[in-house]
């Protein structure tokens, strides 16, 4: 039975680190300036991790094999414990732990403690059950004001957002189903919701934040390549949850100023 | 000490009396354990629901039909309900804790009988008004276990958020009061009922595990309780506590000013806690059953012990966590992060302490040690994918993908489960006076390790790729195409662990009428449930008052005539 044991918690080890290791299933290919950093911590702590993992479970599995009861076998030790050892892995794994912690910090900070540089492209993300819609302010630069209770999702465009047409501002401000921004420049989130709380999940951009009704959060990424994006919603909003997905379009910059352009233009 | 006289009362003769409203906490514990068996099983075909609809979304099933999206998410919600507060709550601390704290404390019942039914009653109640849920117009709610409001404080927010959505949080409520109660009787019995000479640092773990869990209880439930009332009265009484000024398709709700973040902060302040009520009886059982079958002390029993009460008070201090893409305020973050990390030490000194328990050791392979060395190995799988998580930058990639599921599943949900094997296995003989078959438990066993792993370790390869969680149908986003294998592969898995699970049922129920007779201390182990007949009688000791002499893991002392020497044996051991 210690040697069926030891072969099952080992090949269950090997086989879970095989994956791990030969990163048969991954992150997808990342294309945001976060996606180093956060790459490379996501892997330090999974080396860290890993080398506790398959000793501890080898250890495991070594010592329920060795320590088999069996005729030949020696009376067990009798040990209560072994102070030194014990406050030895205590301070290890307290340094390891809070060491990990520390060297994270700095991607979180900045991800979220600064607001976006001045000249980022604005672009308001907005949730309601199931789709996104996105809002650029427009020549003159303001977002208009948009009311709940204009709000009307089946003529979508401007009226799902509530935008009030007596208001100058939001004339111009253009409305799109699909997020289309610059390469290489930072690109600023506003994120609304209507109804429920959804998360604006962007894989190839390293990027997630819920967006919550109530509130409107700040937040900044910057695409490093250009190509077609998959957003999902990662907040649990309803039945329609699974297919409410959008499509990120990081274009040149040239190519970004026609299409807004373009899409100014329809407004006058 | 409580005045013990009011606890000798006469076992009750009647049906109804003895079994039904019994006063008898074994009696009890056996309620509330088969009270879970039966919740496991329905969350169990829930999940098996939800693995078989996600690789065939169009597939008719039998009696169900086609899954729609809306009944996937109530499978989701029902699922993680039934399992966090019916199974992981109930069968370890209502069951085990209810039968065995007494007895391995040398008390003849609870310190509050009624107090004990009412909380089992009441209990029992929660899971009907629970299962009610299914049966109400628009079926049972699709907002998760975790409720997030809006979405379940709106009832237009989408089928199921109407009558099934109060039920739940009704359901929901009557748990915590119940839970209350049972905590407070837990904390009073062991503080008070100890027989002479159980001082607390010779108390088994299991007994530890069971005063901290319901200190955690006593902490956590109270606010859950208030935080469902408030969201009942946000459904039904006008008040806007988590709505802010909002539409559901255009028509505005008529709420404004409540905050949605208010409800996560309410809701993980008793979540995160929770998660160690549902884990700390498993750690307290894998002690006792690691060191009785290594025929060993346990290692560091002191450690043990600190390592517990600390990770019930950081379990207090890191509920933010869960909230680090919530849109509260980042800087919080940090704290929050150290503690969670700071968590990770307590936690590996109890793994490292089961290792050293291991070392040196008399390994004897019965069926509660197997479950028992299941429950290290996944404590150790489930618990090193915690120090990713804590970390508020790689949750950006990571939260609410598969790889978070991957991470509690393995640890507060398998790990769990194990714990309850383990002690099953453990206490089987005592409770039902028969021994369980050991060839079926090592199938059972077996096929359980690798199943469990099979389903949930490819869980984390899917969060890293970003497969979001809750999805009724992976379809739409085309990034999730490549990942169809090996969701087939986890509900292929899925499949054969629920089969294992059979097996267990039959051994069950097999045994307790065919298995072979147990003697009163089967495993030739050292706590005092081992010094009374099988099963106990009505007052536990049969008129004996038990007296402490030993620690609760004396095996292989040198000298002694046995490998064992009992807590009772007047022979004291040296102090070490």
């Amino acid at each position: 039975m210690g040697l069926v044991l030891l072969c099952v918690i080992w090949l269950i080890t090997f086989a879970s680190t095989y994956f791990f290791v030969a990163k048969t299933w991954w992150f997808p290919h990342g294309a945001s300036a976060a996606t180093a950093a956060l790459d490379h911590q996501f892997g330090v702590t999974l080396v860290l991790m890993g080398v506790i993992f398959v000793a501890a479970q080898l250890a495991l599995g070594y010592f329920v094999w060795r320590y088999r009861d069996q005729p030949s076998a020696a009376r067990a030790d009798y040990s209560h414990g072994n102070l030194g050892l014990e406050l030895m892995w205590t301070t290890l794994t307290a340094i390891l732990f809070i060491g990990l912690n520390l060297m994270g910090s700095p991607i979180w900070a900045a991800e979220r403690f600064r607001p976006a540089v001045d000249g980022a492209t604005r672009v308001e993300v907005t949730a309601m059950q199931f789709a996104w819609y996105f809002r650029y302010p427009g020549p003159d630069g303001k977002f208009g004001i948009a009311k709940p209770e204009l709000e009307d999702p089946s003529a979508g465009g401007d009226a799902a957002l509530g935008l009030d047409p007596a208001d100058p501002s939001s004339k111009d401000d253009v409305v799109t189903g699909i997020m289309e921004v610059p390469v290489g420049r930072e690109v600023e989130v506003i994120l609304r919701a209507h109804d429920v709380i959804h998360s604006f999940f962007v894989p190839a951009m390293r990027f997630k934040q819920d967006a919550v009704p109530g509130l409107a959060i700040h937040m900044h990424f910057t695409p490093t390549e250009t190509g077609d994006f998959e957003i999902a919603c990662a907040e649990l909003c309803g039945l329609g949850h699974y297919k409410m997905h959008g499509m990120l379009k990081v274009v040149s910059p040239d190519e970004f100023d026609k299409w807004l352009a373009a899409r100014e233009a329809e407004k006058q | 000490m409580v005045a013990q006289e009011s606890h000798q009362h006469a076992a009750p003769q009647g049906f109804i009396r003895k079994w039904v409203f019994s006063l008898d906490h074994k009696v009890i514990g056996l309620q509330y354990y088969f009270l879970a068996l039966t919740a496991v099983f329905v969350g169990m075909a829930l999940s098996l629901l939800m693995r078989i609809h996600l690789i065939w979304p169009t597939a008719a099933l039998p009696l169900l039909g086609e899954i729609k999206p809306e009944t996937y998410l109530s499978l989701v919600t029902m699922h993680g309900t039934i399992m966090v507060f019916f199974v992981l709550t109930t069968a370890p601390q209502g069951g085990f804790g209810n039968y065995f704290l007494p007895i391995q404390i040398g008390a003849p019942d609870m310190a509050f009988p009624v107090l004990n039914m009412l909380s089992f009653w009441t209990t029992f109640v929660a899971y009907v008004v629970m299962l009610a849920a299914f049966f109400v117009v628009g079926g049972a709610p699709l907002h998760g276990w975790t409720g997030y409001a809006p979405l379940s404080a709106l009832q237009s927010a989408g089928p199921g958020q109407g009558l099934g959505a109060d039920l739940w949080i009704t359901s929901i409520a009557l748990f915590c009061i119940a839970s209350l109660m049972g905590a407070l009787n837990f904390i009073t019995t062991t503080l008070d009922m100890r027989a002479k000479g159980m001082s607390l640092m010779r108390m088994p773990l299991t007994c530890w595990s069971w005063l901290i869990t319901a200190i955690l209880g006593l902490l956590a439930f109270g606010v859950l309780l208030s935080a469902g009332i408030l969201l009942l009265m946000d459904r039904n009484m006008g008040t806007s506590f988590f709505l802010p000024l909002g539409t559901i398709n255009g028509q505005l709700t008529g709420h404004k000013g409540g905050s949605p973040l208010l409800w996560q902060h309410l809701f993980w302040f008793f979540g995160h806690p929770e998660v160690y009520i549902a884990i700390l009886p498993g750690m307290g059982v894998t002690s006792q059953v690691l060191s009785t079958f290594s025929r060993k002390p346990i290692f560091g029993y002191k450690a043990m012990v600190y390592a517990m009460l600390s990770i019930g008070l950081l379990g207090f201090m890191v509920w933010g966590h869960h909230m680090f893409m919530s849109g509260m305020s980042p800087y919080t973050a940090f704290a929050f992060s150290v503690m969670t990390m700071a968590i990770g030490v307590p936690s590996a000194i109890k793994t490292f302490n089961w290792l050293g328990t291991l070392h040196k050791a008399r390994i004897r392979f019965h069926s509660p040690m197997l479950f028992a060395i299941g429950f290290v190995s996944l404590f150790v799988s489930g618990g090193l994918s915690g120090p990713f998580l804590a970390q508020p930058a790689l949750d950006i990639p990571l939260h609410d993908t598969a790889f978070v599921p991957g991470h509690f599943h393995l640890i507060m949900g398998v790990a769990a489960i194990f714990g309850i094997f383990a002690a099953t296995y453990y206490w089987f003989p005592k409770m039902f006076g028969r021994m369980m078959n050991e060839k079926l438990a090592r199938i059972h066993f077996f096929f359980t390790l690798i199943g469990t792993y099979s389903v949930f370790m490819p869980m984390h390869y899917l969060g890293l790729a970003g497969q979001p969680r809750r999805y009724s149908q992976l379809t739409e986003l085309a990034y999730l195409h490549p990942l169809m294998g090996l969701n087939t592969f986890m509900t292929y898995a899925a499949i054969i662990t629920v089969a294992a699970q059979l097996v267990f049922l039959f051994n069950l129920f097999w045994s307790m009428f065919k298995g072979p007779k147990a003697s009163d201390n089967p495993w030739e182990a050292s706590t005092l449930e081992w010094t009374t007949a099988t099963p106990p009688p009505h007052d536990n000791f049969g008129g004996r008052t038990p007296v402490v002499h030993n620690g609760p893991y004396e095996y292989s002392v040198p000298g002694a005539p046995r490998d064992y020497v009992m807590q009772s044996d007047p022979a004291t051991v040296a102090a070490h």
